[in-house]
C-alpha cells in the first residue's frame, strides 16, 4: 500500500511538474510561432535556425542540463535552468510544423487571397495561420507530450518535479518511488494527448 | 514598340482601361516577355492566347500587381501599376484562375463576399449582394450560401470563384484559364454565362487561354503570344486569316 505521505507528496510534485511544463511550452510556443512565421518570410533565415533547433534536439538531455549549470543568467541550480533546456528541446516541433503548416496553404489560395488585395496581415490571420492551424497544433502536441517526459530529468540539477522520485528511487533502489514519479508523468502525458486532441476537433476549420 | 497604338476600333478621345507599353520579364537570365504593347479599350475583352510558356500568365500578372514588368509599364486607367496603391489596386480588380483558390475555411457566402468585405461594406449590403451574384452565377443562394467548397462540384466552385471576382464591382477582370479543368459540356456552359454577364456588366477583361475554339467565343480582339512576343493583334475575323505558322499551327486544331 501506499503511504498516506506519499501521496500528499505525489499531488505536490505532479503539481511542479505541471506547471514546469506549462511554463516552458508558453515560451516555447510564444517564441517559436512568431520565429515559425518569421521563417516563412524569410527562406534565408531556415537554414540556421532550424539548425540551432535540430543541434539542440541531439544533445541528450542530461548532459544539456548538466552544460547550462556553469552558465550566468540562463544558468545555475533551479527551476530557470530547467525551463530554459525545456523550451529549447520543445522549439524545433513547433518551428518546423509552422512553417510546414504554413508553406503547406495550397498555392492557388494564396495567391487568390493576395490578388484579392489582402495585406499581409491579413492573409496570415484569416488564411495562412486558420489553414494552418492543425499542423501547429499538432507539433505543439507533439512538443508537449516530449517535454513532459523530459521534466523528469530536471529534478537532476533541482528543477523539482517528477523526476525528484525517479531520481531518489534509483539512489535508493525503491521501485515504488520510481513508480510514484512514472506514472503520474505517464498520465500527464495521455491526459494532455487527449486534451489536444479534442481541441484539434473541436476546432477543425476544413 | 512594334503594336504601339495598335487597338482596334479605338474611339478618338477613348482613355484605354488598360494599356501594355514595351513590357519585358526576365527572371533568372531567361527572357518570358519581350517588348509586349498593347491596349483595351473599356468594355472590350482581349484573349491573350498562346501555348503554355509562352508567357500569357506572366503578363496576366503584371495587370494586379502580382509581377511588376523588368522594363516598360503596365497602365491602368492611365496609372502604372508601380504608382498604384497595390491593395486597392487589386480589390479593383477581380481574378479567376483555373485552380479556383476558393479559401476551403469560408462557407460560399464568406468566399464571395470576401472583397467587399475588405472594403468595409456594411454586412447588411454584403449579404444582400452575395446573394445577388449567387443568382446571376446560377447557384441557388438559399441552397449555396452556408455551404463549404469541399461540398460543390468543379463547375461550381467555378461559378462561385466568377461570383467572387465581380462581388466588389471590378473595373478589370482578369481570367487565366478560369474553365481549363471542366468538361466539355459545362465548360460551355460558363462561357455562355461569361458573355452573358460581359454583355449585361461591360466590364473590361483580359482572359487567357490556349483553347483557339474559347479564344475565338469570347474575344473582342486575341492576342497571340509567342515565346514571350506579341505575334499577332487582331479581330476574330481577321485571325481566322491570319498566315504566320504560330497562327496557323493553331488555327489548324480548329
Amino acid at each position: 500500500m501506499i503511504p498516506p505521505y506519499l501521496w500528499q507528496e505525489i499531488a505536490q510534485l505532479t503539481g511542479e511538474h505541471f506547471v514546469l511544463v506549462l511554463v516552458s511550452m508558453a515560451i516555447a510556443a510564444g517564441a517559436g510561432l512568431p520565429l515559425g512565421i518569421l521563417l516563412t518570410r524569410r527562406a534565408s533565415l531556415r537554414t540556421p535556425l532550424l539548425g540551432f533547433a535540430n543541434v539542440m534536439q541531439t544533445i541528450p538531455s542530461l548532459a544539456l542540463f548538466g552544460f547550462l549549470i556553469p552558465i550566468p543568467f540562463i544558468g545555475g541550480i533551479g527551476k530557470r535552468t530547467a525551463i530554459f533546456a525545456l523550451v529549447l528541446y520543445a522549439l524545433l516541433p513547433i518551428l518546423r510544423n509552422t512553417l510546414a503548416g504554413i508553406l503547406g496553404v495550397d498555392r492557388a489560395v494564396r495567391e487568390s487571397a493576395i490578388a484579392m488585395g489582402m495585406t499581409g496581415r491579413q492573409l496570415l490571420w484569416e488564411v495562412e495561420l486558420p489553414l494552418a492551424a492543425p499542423t501547429i497544433l499538432a507539433g505543439i502536441r507533439i512538443a508537449t507530450v516530449t517535454t513532459i517526459g523530459t521534466a523528469t530529468i530536471a529534478a537532476a540539477i533541482g528543477g523539482g518535479g517528477l523526476g525528484v522520485f525517479i531520481f531518489r528511487g534509483i539512489a535508493s533502489v525503491d521501485s515504488t518511488q520510481i513508480l510514484a514519479g512514472a506514472i503520474p508523468a505517464a498520465l500527464l502525458a495521455l491526459l494532455s494527448d487527449g486534451g489536444f486532441s479534442w481541441i484539434e476537433r473541436r476546432f477543425s476549420v476544413v | 514598340m512594334a503594336f504601339r497604338g495598335k487597338s482596334l476600333d479605338r474611339g478618338l478621345n477613348a482613355q484605354p482601361a488598360l494599356e501594355f507599353r514595351g513590357v519585358s520579364y526576365r527572371i533568372n537570365g531567361s527572357i518570358i516577355l519581350e517588348n509586349l504593347s498593347f491596349c483595351i479599350d473599356p468594355g472590350r475583352t482581349l484573349v491573350l492566347l498562346g501555348r503554355s510558356g509562352s508567357g500569357k500568365t506572366t503578363a496576366l500578372k503584371m495587370v494586379n500587381g502580382l509581377l511588376f514588368p523588368s522594363s516598360g509599364q503596365v497602365l491602368v486607367e492611365s496609372r502604372a501599376t508601380s504608382d498604384w496603391d497595390l491593395i486597392q489596386l487589386r480589390r479593383s480588380i477581380g481574378y479567376v484562375i483555373q485552380e479556383v483558390g476558393l479559401f476551403p475555411h469560408f462557407t460560399i457566402g464568406e468566399n464571395v463576399g470576401l472583397v467587399p468585405r475588405l472594403n468595409g461594406w456594411t454586412p447588411h449590403r454584403i449579404t444582400a449582394r452575395v446573394a445577388e451574384l449567387l443568382h446571376q452565377v446560377g447557384l441557388d443562394p438559399v441552397r449555396f450560401l452556408n455551404r463549404y467548397p469541399r461540398e460543390l462540384s468543379g463547375g461550381q466552385r467555378q461559378r462561385v470563384g466568377v461570383a467572387r471576382a465581380l462581388a466588389a464591382e471590378p473595373k478589370l477582370l482578369l481570367f487565366d484559364e478560369p474553365f481549363g479543368a471542366l468538361d466539355p459540356v459545362t465548360r460551355v456552359e460558363l462561357q455562355d454565362q461569361f458573355l452573358e454577364l460581359r454583355d449585361r456588366l461591360q466590364i473590361t477583361s483580359i482572359f487567357v487561354t490556349h483553347d483557339v475554339r474559347e479564344a475565338l467565343r469570347l474575344c473582342s480582339e486575341i492576342a497571340l503570344l509567342h515565346r514571350g512576343k506579341l505575334e499577332i493583334l487582331a479581330k476574330p475575323a481577321d485571325f481566322m486569316d491570319c498566315q504566320g505558322p504560330e497562327a496557323r499551327a493553331f488555327l489548324s486544331t480548329l
